[in-house]
């Protein structure tokens, strides 16, 4: 996939991106008011995923930068001062190329980015790494889940451990570029105080968080999981009460980092 | 009290800077001289007086045992209700600063007969109260009503239409309603100056050549010069002298009550409403004000007082009429602030103490609040404005910008749901809907009705082959609109006709300007599923399955086609290409009156009784399943979230549709964003964002889905819980089962 994307470049032709699907009103995706483009494809395999209908790889709706901009643009009165576009997924980052034909095009235009990734594909490896930094000159804030704090207990609950994901986001803090970090609170999985603690102490470390956002796991992707015939890993498990969200929400401190507002 | 009638006018103006206003009848200049805007937030609001929350008490009170009796409290069955019929009622009077009711006692029904005594006396009946012979003999023998003429006059074919419901809802046996009267007129004037600005009128009609048209009017202005002096006698009754102008805010706001109650003594049109006031009597509270003889909080409980007065206004109807329009609605519509011609936004803290009653009495369906908005209104009333609803569900929210440039007035005002109206010089003859999607079955059906297959439109040939196409269906298509166009048209200038004949609307034409435009008012429904079966047909090969007799009662399209509700111009040109046409039929009729031709896309809550009236149409939506509201696309439809949705009504050209074209959006909280300032944010930027793109007209229900599957199976814990749907606002509790339903299952955005 990201081969096919690097000789795509080379060559000079458009960059096709495999879109899943659009939301032209997200408002839970960013700041403001955002047109998302959740792209297809992802390596994770979180337990708590709701969206298993996003894992595979290069298929989905072709589109190119322009084609996807095109539509974004007619949104533009419904943005306000904030809003803008954001690109999540599956894993934005595994389709690296065309989201920076798409952010660059974007600034042009003056449209305000935003990247929602989980940093499964980082690596200070070449390509990847100078594909990377040049994404971020294009991005204006970044949506970065953690998964689990523990690298043992994130393989155990995505498949992968953690330690790119980390390196990322200190490669981000080094670098000046902005985040919101969000953790999905899930019972028997995440929502444990030590580990809520050791998060909450890690988060303290990065400079450049804006916001950081307890999402409470929902049970509303199980019905795909039947459609796609997939066993749903986390069956029997509610979503956490309004106090064990209160809780995380005074563990992670979501409260100092005021940064959005501005 | 002689020496106080002696009074020159002029002392009641004092505190008001001069203009215009003062020479002649002109509440728009009043307005434009005395407008206090107001650019803060909400915090100098009060909160309910005491008497207030007793009242208000004591009205949910009445409104439980109204709902536990079964809808209606207590009924007149024989006294023909007029503006003097009864003598003083009150809720509490010492408690009540605004005073008057319909009848002698709260929520007790008047008896309307003049639209149609079998309608009266059916809807008497179907509550369990008693008619009266006397009266049924005098509207049947000796005093025509307005429903009888219409039927004298109707031909076969519009009583077929009307029979097999391709038009519903036509006013031909209730008042048509939708008329705006310029009621600061009394409070700024008083009714002596107004009789004799009517009298001065009078001389003016005609110059001795009695034509239809003069003779016409010159009765029609003699009946609103005794209109107003019957309004003297109804205030007189609870002591008030409005022959003069008003003193002070209470006087103002009770003035303007007082024109009210005579409307809705004398009219049961299905839209009854109030107009825009929120300036004027902003003004004379900020005079009040001014001089410390009124607090926040007593200018609070005035505005209160009258909104209650407002949500007791009831109407007796039929059951059918019930289904059409659910939850007792009367369309107390009340429009607010919007864009001067000037530039100047006409937000007053007055329309914030309007707002507040929401939270100091509770959610109410009335009055039907209706901000007329545009990007320049100030922030801080901008973000009360979305708090509300999302609080209460209670708002609907017009495009001022739109609305003004198109009637080319600043003093307007919303009758009903979406019907723009001048309110000095402006009439809207009310007309209902023909439905659109059954006129597309009719196309495929040769003109055979696909329910009861009778024929009900011209006999041209049917549809036979197996696949549908394209050329064909829309040649035949074309043929069926004409003959619908027509048949409505003149149904509606039959009812017009006979209306102004048998029951004219005296005591509002009393309130507004002599010489008056006019606008012929049509609507459409099934439009959303009109539009996808015109696309299925085009763009996805449709198979049509037949019954034994030939009637197609099921389709099968072998491709995927385009949408309307997703921005995609494929779907959206044929919703461009539908409401153009349809209306340019229309337009190629006589039209009463000499009135102008406007169309709606909006259904209120007959969406219901139009889908289950409708057989199973292209698009694959089943026979007898709920159309979508309004101008919404079909359930379903929508693949890319609500602003794709919402820029595709955007799209229908307002100039063909000057009545109105509504989109119900509904969203779950937690869609709009993570805390309320998000919220707030998140939908002020999209009712901006909407109207910007020319949208016309946005409900903005926000709760969850479990909410309402939860009120539905207990409504007793959710008495107030209210939804906008499609036009106006309702208790959930008072929608029927089939409605209720409908609701639930609409198109929620949300995501995950």
């Amino acid at each position: 996939m990201l081969e096919m994307q690097e000789k795509n470049t080379t060559e000079q032709k458009p960059v096709i991106g495999y879109v899943h699907s659009i939301e032209t009103f997200g408002s839970v995706d960013g700041p403001g008011v955002r047109f998302v483009a959740f792209l297809q494809g992802c390596r994770m395999r979180c337990e708590f995923c709701h969206n298993p209908d996003t894992w595979n790889i290069g298929v989905g709706t072709e589109m190119t930068a322009d084609a996807l901009l095109e539509q974004a643009v007619k949104y533009k009165a419904f943005w306000g001062k904030k809003g803008g576009i954001t690109v999540s997924g599956g894993e934005s980052l595994l389709q690296i190329d065309f989201i920076i034909d798409l952010f660059k095009k974007a600034k042009a235009l003056g449209i305000n980015t935003c990247l929602d990734t989980c940093g499964q594909p980082f690596t200070y490896k070449e390509p990847f790494f100078s594909r990377f930094k040049e994404l971020m000159a294009y991005t204006d804030v970044s949506l970065v889940d953690i998964k689990h704090i523990n690298p043992y207990e994130h393989k155990k609950l995505t498949g992968w451990t953690n330690e790119n994901i980390l390196a990322m986001i200190q490669y981000m803090s080094d670098n000046g570029h902005h985040m919101w970090i969000r953790h999905v609170l899930v019972p028997e999985r995440t929502d444990y105080d030590d580990y809520l603690a050791q998060l909450g102490a890690y988060i303290k470390t990065i400079k450049t968080v804006d916001k950081v956002e307890v999402l409470p796991y929902h049970t509303m992707g199980v019905s795909k999981y039947e459609n796609l015939g997939i066993n749903y890993p986390l069956k029997g498990i509610e979503p956490p009460t309004q106090e064990r969200v209160q809780n995380a929400e005074k563990l992670l401190d979501t409260k100092a980092y005021t940064g959005y507002k501005n | 009290m002689k020496q106080l009638e002696k009074k020159d006018i002029k002392t009641y103006w004092a505190g008001f800077n001069s203009g215009a206003w003062q020479e002649e009848i002109n509440v728009r200049d009043f307005i434009q001289q005395n407008l206090h805007q107001y650019d803060g937030d909400e915090s100098f609001l009060a909160g309910p007086t005491d008497a207030t929350t007793q009242l208000n008490n004591q009205l949910l009170d009445l409104k439980k045992k109204e709902r536990e009796a079964g809808g209606v409290l207590d009924a007149d069955n024989n006294v023909v209700s007029s503006i003097t019929s009864h003598g003083p009622g009150y809720l509490n009077k010492d408690l009540e600063t605004i005073v008057g009711m319909q009848t002698d006692a709260p929520l007790k029904r008047a008896f309307m007969p003049y639209g149609g005594i079998r309608m009266a006396e059916e809807a008497l009946t179907s509550y369990g109260f008693k008619t009266d012979p006397e009266m049924h003999k005098i509207f049947t023998e000796d005093r025509k009503t307005h429903n009888q003429g219409v039927f004298d006059a109707y031909t076969p074919a519009m009583r077929k239409a009307r029979h097999y419901k391709i038009l519903t809802g036509l006013p031909d046996a209730y008042a048509r309603g939708r008329i705006i009267a310029d009621f600061p007129r009394i409070a700024i004037y008083g009714i002596d100056r107004l009789m004799k600005a009517k009298a001065a009128d009078f001389d003016l009609i005609g110059d001795g050549e009695m034509t239809d048209d003069v003779i016409r009017l010159r009765e029609q202005v003699n009946d609103q010069y005794r209109a107003l002096n019957d309004m003297k006698k109804m205030a007189q009754a609870y002591g008030f002298d409005i022959s003069r102008p008003a003193a002070n805010a209470q006087e103002a706001i009770q003035w303007i009550y007082f024109g009210y109650l005579a409307a809705v003594k004398t009219q049961n049109g299905a839209a009854m409403s109030v107009g825009r006031i929120d300036t004027v009597i902003d003004a004379y509270i900020q005079r009040d004000m001014a001089q410390g003889k009124l607090t926040e909080a007593q200018a609070q409980e005035l505005v209160d007082h009258f909104v209650m007065k407002l949500r007791m206004v009831r109407f007796i109807r039929t059951p059918e009429y019930n289904s059409l329009f659910s939850g007792d609605p009367i369309w107390a519509t009340l429009s607010m602030t919007g864009i001067g011609m000037d530039g100047r936004h006409h937000v007053t803290r007055t329309a914030f103490r309007f707002l507040k009653t929401l939270d100091n009495m509770g959610a109410a369906p009335e009055p039907n609040i209706t901000l007329l908005w545009s990007d320049r209104l100030p922030e801080g009333f901008k973000r009360y404005a979305t708090e509300v609803s999302i609080k209460s569900s209670t708002i609907q929210y017009e495009n001022d910008e739109l609305m003004r440039n198109q009637w080319g007035s600043d003093y307007y005002g919303i009758a009903c749901c979406v019907s723009a109206q001048p309110i000095a010089d402006g009439v809207q003859f009310f007309g209902a809907r023909a439905n659109l999607a059954k006129a597309l079955l009719y196309a495929i059906n040769g003109g055979k009705d696909e329910i009861k297959e009778e024929q009900v439109g011209p006999a041209y040939a049917p549809i036979t082959s197996e696949y549908i196409d394209y050329d064909e269906f829309m040649d035949k298509f074309g043929k069926q609109m004409d003959w619908l166009a027509d048949v409505y048209v003149n149904a509606l200038n039959t009812i017009h006709y006979m209306h102004d004949k048998y029951y004219y609307e005296a005591a509002q034409f009393a309130l507004k300007d002599t010489r008056l435009d006019y606008t012929f008012a049509t609507g459409i429904s099934g439009f959303s599923h009109a539009v996808d079966s015109i696309s299925a047909i085009k763009y996805g090969h449709v198979k049509v399955i037949r019954d034994e007799k030939g009637i197609a009662v099921d389709f099968k399209a072998d491709n995927d086609y385009p949408r309307y509700g997703n921005n995609d111009d494929r779907a959206d040109d044929i919703a461009k290409w539908l409401i153009k046409t349809f209306y340019n039929k229309m337009n190629t009729h006589h039209l009463y009156h000499g009135a102008k031709l406007s169309t709606s896309v909006l259904t209120i809550t007959s969406n219901v009784v139009y889908g289950k009236n409708t057989g199973t149409t292209p698009n694959g939506r089943q026979a007898g399943e709920p159309f979508s509201p309004g101008a919404n696309p079909a359930y379903g439809a929508e693949k890319n979230g609500a602003l794709a949705s919402l820029l595709s009504t955007a799209k229908i050209p307002y100039k063909y549709a000057t009545d109105g074209i509504s989109n119900t959006f509904g969203v779950t909280p937690n869609t709009l964003g993570h805390d309320d300032e998000d919220r707030k944010d998140a939908l002020v930027n999209m009712v901006d964002g909407y109207m910007e793109n020319n949208g016309m007209h946005l409900n903005i229900n926000v709760f969850n889905k479990a909410t309402l599957i939860d009120a539905q199976k207990h409504p007793e814990e959710y008495p107030t819980l209210t939804v906008r749907v499609s036009g106006y606002c309702v208790y959930f509790a008072d929608l029927t089962k089939e409605q209720q339903d409908d609701v639930i299952s609409r198109t929620f955005f949300e995501q995950m």
